[in-house]
């Protein structure tokens, strides 16, 4: 079966130039979560007049391939769409983000088979699109992969160095840059499956040694992958539209990666190279901890709560893991009844993925207003009776101002120590990533509700009620 | 295919779209972040395009297989990314117009 164009050239293209509109208002009308919505479909409008105009505007052959990939492809997409939790939404972005990657290495594949098969000459610039579609196609499949393995705890969450990796890599770049050239000199597709394999390990020594909480870092930096791989292939292919759209998500990566290394302190350098928290493990000294702490129940916090007047909860990736989201919101509709002022501090890099915190409080129904990130609440600690640190560790430690010995110094930080007093919510006296003690621990206001953060709040829930 | 004239103006698209991307979404805030990220797999699902062009040209059996495994792949991306974005952002409300 095959149809013939129906759509003149010119008018493809007014579509593509319409689409491209139509996206940029969509991500525009992402500013606000009372527009996000309608952005969002947009976007997906946007997306339903470029697939017409192609279909419409272009002499398709072959339609049973077609419509068979976009029936299976459309069947994953819905089914894992609607059924991934919440808490597992990370996981979801990270394959996602491989599938984008792959679909455009396979478009470059198979426009040079169709270019070899032509046996038209193949110009240079056309060669090294190819070349580099497939390449940060081929990364991102795999980075995204691993990526994948170590939030779902497949693959160690702990950075794992090989001991000559940069050798390694720079050998395996300068493998890629050699088959970009062979292919330029004598188009083929062994340079070029040489160079995809390169960059399917690439992708995999890249992300490996990279620790379980720089992952909203690798999330984003693939994010911007997947795009900046589409505008390759825009490049390929000579199509506009690829091109703009693959560039507003390759600067919409590029942009979330900025957020959060500077939320951490630390430069998209260091994150790559990987190991944090291991090589810096020296100064804790590994001496034992012999400072005293004080220890309560639930009834201890429940009556703390109770008589507070106002109360910043400080959500982390240990809220995620106990996926104690509806606890903490029933807690906070309890506290609210009381007249308690309730509001939660959310740090840009708590959870595994920009904003995860955000979605996970807003699954449970907090609604968005309560929800402030770091600027907006870092001045009301002192004016707030108790701070509840909820599986966050790192981002709490007031070290990170005063300590310049401490790997995390510099760190943005939530100003927890500022509240007249903190209840610390935690499984044990465990480090946070970064491998340091958190000094708040020890402060006279800190006081330590060690287990479970869904039972703990659940505790507390039942004591307040019984109040 | 295209001549060296059309890569000067690709680039000039290329440049540009980088800089209204930039403005655009610095102006996202942190609180949709994640919707941002899913939202944008969704558009990078763009190379759906791409995908039906050489789909639709592909002679040998070679070809029309890549290029259904390329329309699938981009379709995931097109279908879930928007799917799970709209499912994120119904949930996200201002406090008095909760259920």
């Amino acid at each position: 079966m095959s149809t013939e164009a129906l759509l003149d050239v010119n008018t493809t293209s007014l579509a593509y130039i319409f689409t491209a509109i139509l996206f940029i208002v969509g991500l525009k009308r992402l500013g606000s979560p009372a527009t996000a919505r309608s952005g969002n479909r947009l976007s997906s409008l946007a997306m339903l007049v470029a697939v017409l105009a192609t279909v419409l505007g272009n002499d398709l052959m072959s339609w049973e391939w077609i419509i068979g990939g976009a029936l299976v492809g459309s069947a994953v997409g819905a089914f894992s769409a609607r059924k991934i939790a919440m808490t597992d939404m990370p996981q979801l972005v990270a394959v996602f983000n491989g599938f984008g990657g792959a679909a455009s290495a396979v478009v470059a594949a198979a426009e040079l088979v169709r270019l070899i098969n032509a046996g038209d000459e193949i110009a240079e610039h056309v060669s090294i699109t190819i070349m580099a579609s497939v390449i940060v196609g081929s990364v991102t499949l795999t980075g995204s992969f691993i990526a994948y393995g170590k939030l779902q705890g497949i693959i160690s969450t702990r950075p794992l160095l090989l001991p000559i990796r940069n050798v390694i890599n720079v050998a395996l770049l300068f493998g890629m840059i050699a088959s970009t050239v062979w292919l330029v000199i004598d188009p083929s597709l062994t340079p070029f499956l040489i160079a995809g394999t390169i960059a399917l390990a690439l992708g995999i020594l890249v992300v490996i040694p990279i620790g379980g909480a720089d992952m909203p870092v690798v999330i984003a930096l693939l994010n911007s992958y997947s795009g900046i791989a589409g505008a390759a292939t825009g490049f390929v292919l000579g199509n506009t539209v690829l091109i703009i759209a693959g560039s507003l998500v390759g600067a919409s990566g590029l942009i979330l990666t900025r957020i959060m290394t500077k939320a951490m302190n630390r430069s998209l350098a260091n994150v790559m190279l990987g190991g944090f928290g291991v090589e810096d493990g020296a100064s804790t000294g590994g001496e034992e901890e012999t400072r005293p702490i004080r220890s309560i129940q639930a009834d201890d916090a429940a009556m703390m709560l109770a008589y507070a007047q106002s109360v910043i909860f400080v959500p982390g990736y240990g809220l995620a893991v106990a996926q104690a989201q509806h606890q903490v919101r029933e807690l906070a509709d309890l506290l609210k009844e009381k007249g308690i002022s309730v509001r939660y501090a959310i740090h840009p890099v708590a959870g595994r993925m920009p904003g995860h915190m955000n979605v996970l409080l807003a699954e449970a129904n907090v609604p968005y207003d309560e929800l402030k990130d770091l600027d907006e609440i870092n001045g009301e600690f002192s004016r707030t009776d108790v701070a509840v640190v909820i599986g966050a560790n790192d981002v709490t430690n007031p070290s990170a101002r005063t300590d310049r010995t401490s790997p995390i110094y510099g760190m943005p930080i939530l100003n927890v120590d500022a509240a007249q007093s903190v209840i610390m919510m935690k499984r044990g006296m465990s480090a946070g990533f970064a491998g340091v003690q958190n000094e708040l621990f020890f402060l006279d206001k800190t006081m330590m509700l060690f287990g479970d953060a869904k039972t703990s709040v659940e505790g507390i829930v039942s004591e307040i009620k019984d109040l | 295919m295209f001549d060296a004239e059309a890569l000067i103006i690709a680039l000039t698209v290329f440049v540009l779209a980088i800089f209204i991307g930039y403005e655009v979404i610095t102006k996202v805030p942190p609180t949709l972040h994640t919707p941002l990220m899913s939202g944008s797999n969704a558009i990078s699902g763009i190379v759906i395009v791409g995908a039906l062009l050489v789909a639709g040209q592909a002679e040998g059996v070679l070809g029309q297989i890549l290029g259904a495994v390329a329309i699938g792949l981009a379709m995931i991306n097109v279908v879930g990314g928007f799917m799970v974005t709209d499912r994120m952002l119904k949930m996200f409300k201002r406090s008095g117009d909760r259920s």
